[in-house]
């Protein structure tokens, strides 16, 4: 099967019941296949007026007790934007499927690009922590988006699945576990007594337990700065207790979060960083420089935000050349510079519109810098 | 590993063969394939390619680069795809569609004309793969079978599997010519 229909299995093996959307390409196809077996499990899917409203569906669908999804490509998940800010601040479990296209605004709808990866981090205002994976094959559209669905569950967020066009259509055989085999996570859900309950009470994990709408408890949630009992509060102390806590509840947690794909890292002295569809044309010409006695190594980002901090700064420490291949003008690169504090030079090859290249220019980045040693 | 690439009009069932061909050799042959598509906003007659890479190992880059076989059953996929087969790649082709002048190895089969015999010349694609699979032996024949068995709708299973034969007689026969 394609990326979007291992996409929408996984989303049903997650257990999701509820996709609000609105249509756009490269990604429609995950809604049409979602349409067509979500019958089968009860499931219910929507076509909303617009993409702000699609998310906000998706947001209710949540606090009622469904695990819920939208899917969208670049100009729906800037109209998203405001939404996105809104899950995170009250603290809803949701996924957002977002198969990238080549932008700015309505730009390329039908060819492949990573021009999103800062718009997942920063896209909505405020200060908040969120999730996105990024899956470079069929196999991982399915993997990632029961991934995405766990750490929502388990984080109380929205957490980005960040596809594209090339991984989206792109057809391999694709394993599907058995129901009883795939490790689902659990919303924290509260069962004390009716009276008691505080929507944002939370203990150790910084997770507050969450109700279903409909169950007989009250409860009040806002994107206004609010206290545990969910009102809203004006003042710093309460700013601090709340912001504070949804960007730690992230933060503090990340190494549970943070998934990558290492190769030849051992002795590499020229690393490549590489995420997505290009990643497996930036492992292939790994692959063909060793064969040539180039000490090459690879990275590949499962997890863009939380970004590997730590380990990036390691390898820097290690390596002498960081190559980093994207199909945008330099995104996770800037990150990649960052983390790695100059320990190591930073090299961003601009990978070409429309299609993912074959490697060549990321083979030619390497033999450059294994010849300037 | 081994590049293909269909190319045809949409409605040719491009697609679809290449799907079948990724099926067979992904999980009958229990190896790998990867397929992408290409195919203009046309529901049919526009020009349409599907391409498909095999290998024993898991793949890396998923689009071909160089092709090892192309299959054209149409004019224009010819002439747009001929010039990316290797030197030593091969040219599959329906000689009542497309006038070759290639000088790479070429092989060819009246794949429409033995559909319509058969009865529908939808199957086209069908003799073609039978045709394609004895050329190339990049896929078992079994495998091939299994595929089209889980391809295509119950009641045409047996026409699809006749007219995949009908494809493969015909390129064994051009083989044993060729030796």
């Amino acid at each position: 099967m394609n990326g979007n229909q291992a996409c929408a299995e996984g989303s049903l093996a997650a257990g999701c019941r509820f996709l609000g959307f609105y249509p756009i390409q490269p990604c429609f196809e995950i809604v049409q296949h979602f349409a067509d077996r979500c019958v089968d499990v009860d499931g219910t899917f929507i076509q909303m007026e617009d993409e702000i409203s699609a998310l906000a569906a998706v947001l209710g669908a949540s606090w009622a007790g469904k695990k819920a999804m939208t899917v969208t490509s670049g100009p729906g998940f800037s109209l998203m934007m405001e939404h996105v800010g809104l899950g995170v601040m009250l603290e809803t479990p949701c996924v957002i499927i977002e198969s990238q296209r080549f932008g700015p605004s309505e730009g390329y709808p039908t060819q492949a690009g990573s021009g999103d990866v800062m718009q997942s981090r920063w896209g909505s205002h405020g200060d908040y922590e969120i999730i996105t994976l990024s899956p470079n094959c069929p196999q991982e559209m399915f993997d990632l988006t029961v991934r995405a669905f766990n750490l929502s569950e388990r984080y109380r967020l929205p957490v980005v699945v960040l596809a594209d066009k090339a991984v989206g259509s792109m057809v391999e055989a694709v394993i599907i576990p058995k129901a009883e085999d795939l490790r689902l996570k659990k919303r924290k859900r509260y069962s004390g007594p009716k009276g008691k309950y505080l929507p944002y009470e939370y203990d150790k994990d910084l997770v507050p337990w969450m109700v279903k709408a409909g169950q007989g408890y009250r409860f009040h949630v806002t994107g206004l700065t609010h206290d545990e009992k969910g009102y809203p509060v004006m003042n710093a102390k309460c700013q601090e207790w709340n912001v504070h806590r949804i960007i730690n509840k992230v933060r503090l947690f990340s190494d549970d979060i943070i998934d990558y794909e290492e190769g030849y890292t051992e002795d590499a002295e020229v690393l490549v960083v590489c995420y997505g569809s290009v990643s497996r044309a930036a492992v292939r010409a790994v692959r063909q420089v060793r064969k040539e006695g180039i000490r090459a190594g690879f990275f590949r980002l499962k997890t863009l935000w939380p970004f590997p901090e730590q380990r990036i700064l390691e390898l820097a420490r290690q390596v002498r050349t960081i190559i980093v291949p994207e199909m945008n003008y330099g995104q996770a690169f800037l990150e990649v510079d960052r983390c790695s504090r100059g320990k190591a030079e930073t090299i961003f090859v601009h990978q070409d519109f429309p299609k993912v290249r074959s490697g060549v220019d990321i083979i030619n980045a390497i033999r450059k810098a294994d010849v300037k040693a | 590993m081994i590049e293909v690439r269909f190319a045809g009009f949409g409605g040719q069932g491009i697609i679809r063969s290449g799907l079948i061909l990724g099926r067979a050799v992904s999980i009958f042959d229990e190896k790998f394939a990867t397929m992408n598509q290409n195919f203009g906003p046309e529901a049919r007659g526009g020009a349409c390619s599907s391409q498909i890479v095999l290998s024993d190992t898991k793949i890396l880059y998923p689009y071909v680069t160089r092709t090892d076989y192309l299959v054209a059953m149409s004019q224009d996929a010819y002439s747009t795809f001929e010039h990316e087969l290797k030197d030593e790649g091969t040219l599959i082709i329906d000689v009542d569609l497309v006038r070759a002048n290639s000088n790479k190895k070429t092989y060819d089969i009246p794949s429409t004309r033995m559909a319509e015999e058969l009865g529908n010349k939808i199957i086209a694609n069908v003799v073609m793969l039978g045709f394609f699979t004895a050329i190339s032996k990049v896929v078992s024949k079994e495998a091939m079978e299994k595929s089209i068995r889980e391809s295509v709708p119950g009641r045409f299973i047996d026409l699809n599997l006749r007219a995949f034969n009908k494809g493969y007689d015909w390129g064994d026969k051009k083989l044993s010519e060729d030796n």
